[in-house]
């Protein structure tokens, strides 16, 4: 396996949908390829991150506010 | 426009159906549950699209009532989740056309470009390396390497990475092909990873030494700040 075909499989490493034979192929290139190893990592921790940290926070007094305002209006609507 | 699966088997029911079927009978009681269990993630992806706070607590009020308006032309062939975002998603473009005048907005926006396709970095990154920041400075890296990437890439990724929805989902939800979210996926989180990179990567001994020893010599004026926010 090229670090192309590797890069073209990334999204499947990533998700965990790869076929038992296409595993072994890159356990073996990812032994030899210190790059690709990298980039593999580094790309699940960046998932990682962006599920475990909220960036666009609604605070509950905000999130009170809009609740009661759409609540209202469904009453109103239909 | 790919084909719409059931997302449910025939004995499998989601739980927002029950929901759904009260709200269709009268119970707007029903609706305040789903309202309450979706709004922070529709929240944030309106916030996502139109990088406005106004104009997401705008869309998700529209997007919430648009749905209960139109409750009935949902079909229950996909989730009411998917269909709400989808929703949610035309009204935060609208609301981005309207700001901008009347110029046309849409998800390919900015999307031929072919930067981040390829990884430049290969520096490993420190274990744990958020932690190397507070809450506010984490905060603010992630923002900034979020907004800067082309509005289509954006929203695939948070609603496959970050909301958990499947890529025939993020299809269904944004109007695009299976082949097309794939794309923008792999280059959404190379990007991402390219430019969170530059925050996280393991320091070298060398570079290390080197702000060892700017410290020793006192503020030099333009000596990078090792855990800060580059401006």
């Amino acid at each position: 396996m090229t670090c192309t075909e590797f890069l073209e499989i990334l999204d499947d490493v990533l998700d965990e949908s790869i076929a038992a034979e296409t595993r072994t192929e890159i356990e073996v290139h990812l032994k030899k390829c210190g790059h690709c190893e990298v980039v593999l990592d580094t790309t699940r921790k960046t998932i990682e991150i962006f599920r475990c940290h909220e960036i666009y926070e609604l605070p509950t007094d905000v999130s009170e506010r809009l609740h009661l305002a759409i609540m209202t209006k469904c009453s109103k609507a239909k | 426009m790919s084909t719409i699966q059931p997302t449910a088997g025939q004995d499998e029911q989601h739980p927002d159906v029950a929901l759904i079927e009260r709200v269709r009978a009268g119970d707007l009681s029903a609706y305040d549950t789903l309202v309450r269990k979706y709004e922070r993630q529709l929240f944030r992806i309106a916030q996502h699209i139109t990088q406005n706070r106004e104009d997401a607590e705008d869309v998700m009020q529209d997007a919430f009532l648009k749905a209960y308006e139109k409750l009935d032309q949902f079909q229950g062939n996909s989730k009411f989740y998917t269909w709400l975002v989808r929703i949610a998603v035309n009204e935060s473009l609208m609301r981005l056309r309207k700001r901008r005048t009347g110029k046309l907005v849409s998800m390919d926006e900015d999307v031929q470009t072919e930067e981040g396709s390829v990884p430049r970095d290969f520096a490993d990154w420190a274990p744990n390396p958020e932690q190397n920041y507070n809450q506010s400075e984490l905060s603010e890296i992630l923002k900034k390497t979020i907004q800067g990437l082309p509005q289509g890439f954006r929203v695939v990724f948070v609603l496959r990475d970050v909301d958990g929805l499947s890529t025939e989902e993020t299809a269904e939800a944004l109007g695009l092909s299976v082949p097309a979210v794939k794309s923008r996926l792999l280059r959404a989180r190379l990007q991402l990873r390219e430019r969170l990179s530059r925050y996280f990567k393991r320091t070298t001994p060398a570079a290390s030494q080197a702000q060892a020893s700017a410290k020793e010599n006192g503020p030099q004026g333009n000596q990078p700040r090792a855990n800060g926010v580059e401006a």
